[in-house]
């Protein structure tokens, strides 16, 4: 049914747990060294390529990562029906080279989740575990993926209505 | 800690190891549906699907409704069966990306490779 995933070796698994209320890990192993790894998650050009796939259904315009401690990063989704573009953005508040990262996304407004991702190298595998922090219970059920479509749509028909409001 | 040994239990995590079930759970989180949608869905035969749908149903994370000749599946009221399926929708956007992200490595690997072979020259 799947072929995909049956090829897949089953170490290679990706697994979802919710540490807390607040907290959900993801973690997955890859074959390869930490360092090329993290060059795929700090290399806008490489970054992009992965990082929406079409099962997300969002069309990514732009992509901008200044991946130093206190520097910035930026997403743009196609926006259909509004006039500016989705965005994603925040700043990185953590980087070592080949083994962490950690940013925040804002663009939920000032109390917006935190991502932790680390890279532990073991016999050329490495170890990702992927972790995101939001300030409350609520925030986290609202999110995932599905949630980010909703969140499209909502802030498009934000768009809309602000639209009308400004031309009153 | 509490310690369960309710057969209820039991029987939710037993629904809960086989990832089509989960994708299943998923599935009604976002629209009920009938048996035959769902069968469509995950590429499988009615009967096959039946069978998911009742350890699910045993399991009391779906609930089933007859309703002429169509049976209707929606996810069952309990917190469990909302956050199997919160988790499986999360999943499958990460595995997804980690898909793409294997070949980025892989390339990256293969680049590697050749250029180690080009200095040694």
């Amino acid at each position: 049914m799947d072929a995909v995933r049956k090829s897949e070796p089953m170490n290679n698994r990706t697994t979802v747990v919710k540490r807390s209320d607040r907290e959900v890990v993801v973690t997955r192993s890859f074959n390869a060294p930490a360092r090329l790894v993290f060059e795929a998650w700090s290399k806008p050009d490489l970054f992009k390529r992965w990082w929406v796939p079409k099962s997300m259904g969002m069309n990514l315009l732009s992509c901008k990562m200044d991946v130093r401690v206190g520097g910035k990063y930026r997403l743009e989704f196609e926006n259909p029906g509004a006039p500016e573009p989705f965005a994603f953005f925040g700043t990185y508040t953590d980087v070592v080279p080949n083994s962490r990262l950690v940013w925040t996304n804002e663009e939920g407004g000032e109390n917006g989740s935190v991502t932790t991702v680390t890279f532990e190298e073991k016999g050329g595998k490495t170890l990702l575990v992927l972790s995101e922090l939001y300030h409350t219970k609520e925030a986290l059920d609202a999110a995932g993926t599905g949630a980010q479509d909703a969140l499209h749509e909502t802030f498009a028909q934000l768009d809309e209505l602000l639209a009308t409001l400004g031309a009153k | 800690m509490v310690q369960y040994s309710d057969a209820h239990f039991n029987a939710s995590f037993a629904a809960l190891s086989d990832i089509t079930r989960r994708g299943v759970l998923e599935q009604l989180a976002r629209a009920d549906a009938s048996i035959t949608d769902l069968a469509d869905k995950f590429g499988m035969t009615l009967t096959g699907m039946k069978k998911h749908v009742g350890v699910l149903e045993q399991a009391g994370l779906v609930t089933t409704e007859k309703i002429g000749r169509v049976r209707t599946c929606r996810l069952g009221e309990c917190r469990l069966a909302e956050e199997a399926a919160w988790i499986e929708r999360y999943r499958q956007l990460w595995d997804a990306r980690f898909t793409e992200l294997d070949k980025v490595i892989e390339e990256l690997k293969r680049k590697e490779k050749s250029d180690g072979r080009r200095k040694k020259k």
